[in-house]
């Protein structure tokens, strides 16, 4: 990766233009009236079309992606995506569909929205689907949308709290807040688990229900699931399951089997959807049988939801088939259980055990700490990492572990690149344990080095005319 | 593998799960296909969908999408890569939203714009949400009767679980009226309201004593925009308003039915800390050399939890990237020129369809860009069915019983002509 300092205001020339129209063959139109025009007009770039394409291919290359290299950042399920899915996604005839065009002229996409649902129930254990909700937190707040008007339906008005574990993702108690419920949360055991326990007092008829990650995001499986889905439903209360850890489950254990209610699907984490940089991904909503009646009501966005993902999710599912649905899961708990193993000598394991798709380590055995000598933190190891090739874990979350590592490999590794980063995590732990001030300084090789994040927050430069 | 995590098979790894939940026997699932079959069954499925050239809008619009784009987007370096928490490996993310931002305050004049929200609706939703934050006692939002039917639909949804109780402005000639603005305002209680620039009906509306009223009463004025337009008209911050919501689709975006689109919001700096979304900033490095980063993310849900001022996550960088790309090509003339093609076009599409004499004016005079409604004399239904079996999508009826119709700068004088003519016949 190389350094390249451009921004593509700075390439402007007066006059320069990367864009051709047709001829204007229309008599012109009568023009705005002077009030409803613009007075100045907006400061864009100026650029030909060379200009911008050697500007983006620069930027380009300083960034890393899965096509770059091993990127086991937990919850996140980094797998490949396959090149298929892009070209069926382009397809001119899904392409170029009008969001309002009616069920005769958009048959093809109404089948991928049809057949994709009953996979995703199929697999899930859910009854239907909704494909409205844009990413992950949307399904969450969709589904706790569902989950309240569940309720309202009944006439049960008192149901206002949601449970959330400590461990959860914060966009669980964040879309709680969203959806205008009052989080209360549940405190997790020694062993990474809900402390069932505690969660019987927090049980109520103001209970709308509990939220839940299973295998949880120290990639622990919930053990207790059976007895916490009759505690939760006994007081009337629903369960939901926060699909972002689906991945080590696929082809093995489905959350509607196992208790849950309403549940998202991160299609571009399970479903191989490319992550674009921060999204677009999908979050499509599944609901148990008696929940279907709360979908159609709700809008929560434009027109059909991230067709584009959706049509890749469902060719990545068609490749999958029947007979491969067991390997995702499987090899996903495999490669974890692999990392975790071979670096718990030099890697503080909090909780022993078999993990699912991830696992998260409290930081360094050995930082390297020593008479007054600041020791590496979970933040230099991430740091060292780049300089080798490999993009860092999950750092600092879940907030149980002070130095917590989250690594998440997922099944589309091979074992030599498994073996490669245990080798560097290996390297870089003995590094830790000499001189920790290579860890500190690093990254070295990167093409910038710890930029000054509380300036930039001190000073806030957001755009290009702030500068 | 095994042997070194002490199990003796895949199984195994699964014994901390209770056996009533394996699942057992198979999945009712099709079969594996290869990647050949796979683009043979999408490509039938493709063909089921119908070809149409498009004239209609109501928030979706058919712009060309220059070559450039896909190309670049498709870059797996930015394709492939998630959210720029490691900022040393991923400045080619981090510098793109920086001048996307950058973009959206220019065409918005704003201050301070996020990386991304899903949709215009759900920019709009998130705009409300920000008004009743803002506002603390103020639980009111009033929302034009001319805003498109689904931002209404998703902003209603978000209020109604939010706690935000709506109020609407009427719109009775074919305009957000001011004195249901001010009306509306006299409760009291009103945090926020938002309008649309260009409404369900095409008509690019007069906001002129918007603002002085929405701040007179303490509340915010949220401006709904086509970012595309907004090379033509009057700026959100030309109005006076203080938040501008919309969809980025219209800048280069396929239709693909529905999505993916980009909401994007833009706020003056004061409301910046109190912004939903991924904001980048720019720094230095160590060494001195300029550098972006994420930034004021002590208003997120990582960060916040429950407190955070919103619920998102993942938004639709990719997309950003696409807008930012496409203004980039067309720079301010090009972007001027897709206004004038589409407008004129639309213009003569005007006139021609009332010298048919099967429509009536629905709004005489109001002045229209790319899109417009007309009340048909008789039933549509015939005419609809003849212009589809055309190949053409058009004449798409509205609430009120009008049809509405759109030209973009796709659209040629031919395939104009060719509506007419159809329509013309009866």
């Amino acid at each position: 990766m190389q350094y390249y300092d451009k921004l593509i205001f700075e390439l402007s020339k007066k006059g320069r233009t990367g864009y051709s129209l047709p001829v204007n063959k229309f008599p012109p139109a009568p023009e705005l009236p002077v009030e409803l025009r613009r007075e100045t007009p907006p400061d864009l770039p100026e650029v030909s079309e060379p200009d911008v394409v050697r500007h983006y291919t620069n930027l380009s290359q300083m960034n890393f992606g899965v096509d770059t290299g091993f990127y086991p950042l937990g919850s996140c399920t980094m797998k490949y995506n396959p090149k298929i899915n892009e070209e069926i996604a382009a397809l001119p005839g899904f392409n170029g569909l009008h969001p309002l065009m009616h069920a005769g002229l958009v048959k093809g996409a109404l089948k991928v929205y049809q057949e994709l649902g009953r996979a995703l129930s199929a697999i899930t254990g859910m009854e239907a689907f909704t494909f409205d909700p844009c990413a992950g937190a949307h399904g969450e707040l969709t589904g706790l949308m569902i989950m309240r008007q569940y309720h309202l339906n009944r006439g049960d008005t008192a149901r206002t709290k949601v449970i959330v574990p400590d461990s959860a993702h914060g966009t669980n108690p964040a879309s709680a807040a969203v959806c205008g419920l009052e989080v209360v949360e549940v405190k997790s055991l020694a062993d990474g688990r809900i402390d069932v326990e505690a969660l019987k007092p927090l049980l109520d008829e103001t209970v709308a229900g509990i939220m839940m990650t299973n295998p949880n995001t120290l990639g622990l499986f919930e053990t207790r699931i059976k007895e916490i889905a009759k505690l939760v439903h006994g007081v009337g209360g629903l369960l939901y399951y926060d699909g972002a850890n689906m991945n080590p489950l696929m082809g093995m254990v489905r959350p509607g089997d196992m208790g849950f209610d309403i549940m998202h699907l991160n299609l571009h984490k399970t479903f191989s959807t490319p992550h674009g940089g921060g999204g677009p991904g999908a979050g499509p909503v599944g609901v148990a049988k008696q929940l279907v009646d709360c979908l159609p009501d709700l809008r929560v966005s434009g027109f059909h939801g991230n067709f584009g993902i959706l049509l890749r999710a469902y060719a990545y599912l068609l490749m999958l088939g029947r007979q491969n649905l067991k390997e995702v899961g499987q090899y996903s708990v495999l490669s974890a259980n692999y990392i975790k193993e071979s670096l718990k000598d030099v890697y503080k394991l909090p909780i022993e055990g078999v993990c699912k798709h991830e696992f998260v380590f409290d930081g360094l055995i050995d930082d390297g700490g020593h008479d007054g000598v600041p020791g590496a933190t979970t933040l230099d190891v991430a740091k060292r990492l780049l300089d080798y090739g490999f993009h860092a874990p999950t750092i600092y979350f879940p907030l149980l572990f002070h130095q917590a590592l989250m690594i998440e490999p997922t099944e589309t590794e091979s074992k030599e690149t498994l073996d490669a980063f245990i080798d560097v995590m290996h390297q870089i732990a003995a590094e830790a344990a000499e001189d920790p001030s290579i860890l500190r300084e690093a990254p070295h090789r990167t093409p910038i080095r710890r930029p000054d994040e509380t300036a930039a927050a001190r000073n806030p430069v957001l755009k290009f005319k702030d500068a | 593998m095994l042997v070194r995590i002490g199990v003796k098979k895949l199984d195994d790894l699964y014994s901390d799960v209770p056996k009533e939940f394996l699942h057992k026997g198979a999945y009712a699932l099709p079969d594996a296909l290869s990647e050949q079959e796979v683009r043979t069954y999408f490509e039938a499925l493709d063909r089921l969908n119908a070809r149409m050239k498009v004239f209609v809008g109501a928030g979706a619009y058919d712009h060309y999408t220059p070559a450039v784009i896909p190309y670049i987007t498709q870059r797996s370096e930015f394709l492939t890569a998630y959210t720029p928490y490691q900022c040393e490996i991923s400045q080619g993310t981090l510098r793109y939203i920086f001048e996307y931002q950058s973009m959206i305050c220019e065409l918005t004049g704003m201050d301070v714009s996020n990386a991304s929200l899903y949709d215009g609706p759900t920019a709009a939703a998130e705009a409300m949400k920000m008004a009743v934050a803002c506002a603390k006692k103020r639980t009111r939002v009033l929302l034009s009767r001319s805003l498109l039917p689904h931002i209404l639909k998703v902003v209603e949804t978000y209020a109604k679980f939010h706690g935000v109780e709506l109020g609407y402005i009427p719109a009775p000639e074919g305009q957000t009226s001011l004195d249901g603005l001010q009306a509306g305002l006299a409760t009291g209680d009103v945090a926020g309201v938002i309008v649309p620039e260009i409404n369900r009906y095409g008509i690019v509306e007069d906001h002129s004593g918007f603002a002085d009223a929405v701040h007179a009463a303490k509340a915010l004025l949220i401006e709904y925009c086509d970012p595309s337009a907004l090379a033509v008209i009057k700026s959100p911050s030309e109005w006076g308003a203080d938040i501008a919501v919309g969809d980025a689709q219209s800048l280069g975006l396929p239709l693909c039915y529905g999505g993916p689109y980009i909401g994007f919001m833009a706020v003056k700096k004061e409301y910046m800390r109190k912004m939903p979304g991924r904001i980048v900033g720019q720094t230095v490095d160590q060494e001195g050399r300029r550098a972006f980063v994420l930034t004021l993310q002590a208003r997120e849900q990582h960060i916040k939890r429950e407190k955070a001022t919103s619920n998102i996550c993942s938004n639709e960088s990719l997309m950003a990237l696409w807008v930012t790309i496409y203004l980039s090509l067309t720079g301010p003339e090009g972007l001027r020129e897709v206004n004038r093609l589409s407008s004129d076009g639309a213009h003569y599409l005007y006139a021609e369809l009332l010298k048919t004499g099967r429509f009536e004016e629905v709004f005489p005079g109001k002045p229209f860009l790319k899109e417009f409604v007309l009340k048909p004399k008789e039933f549509p239904g015939f005419m609809q069915q003849r212009l589809e079996k055309a190949g053409l999508f058009a004449a798409l009826d509205t609430e009120e019983g009008y049809v509405s119709f759109c030209v973009t700068e796709k659209r040629t004088k031919e395939e104009i002509d060719q509506l007419v003519h159809i329509v013309k016949e009866g």
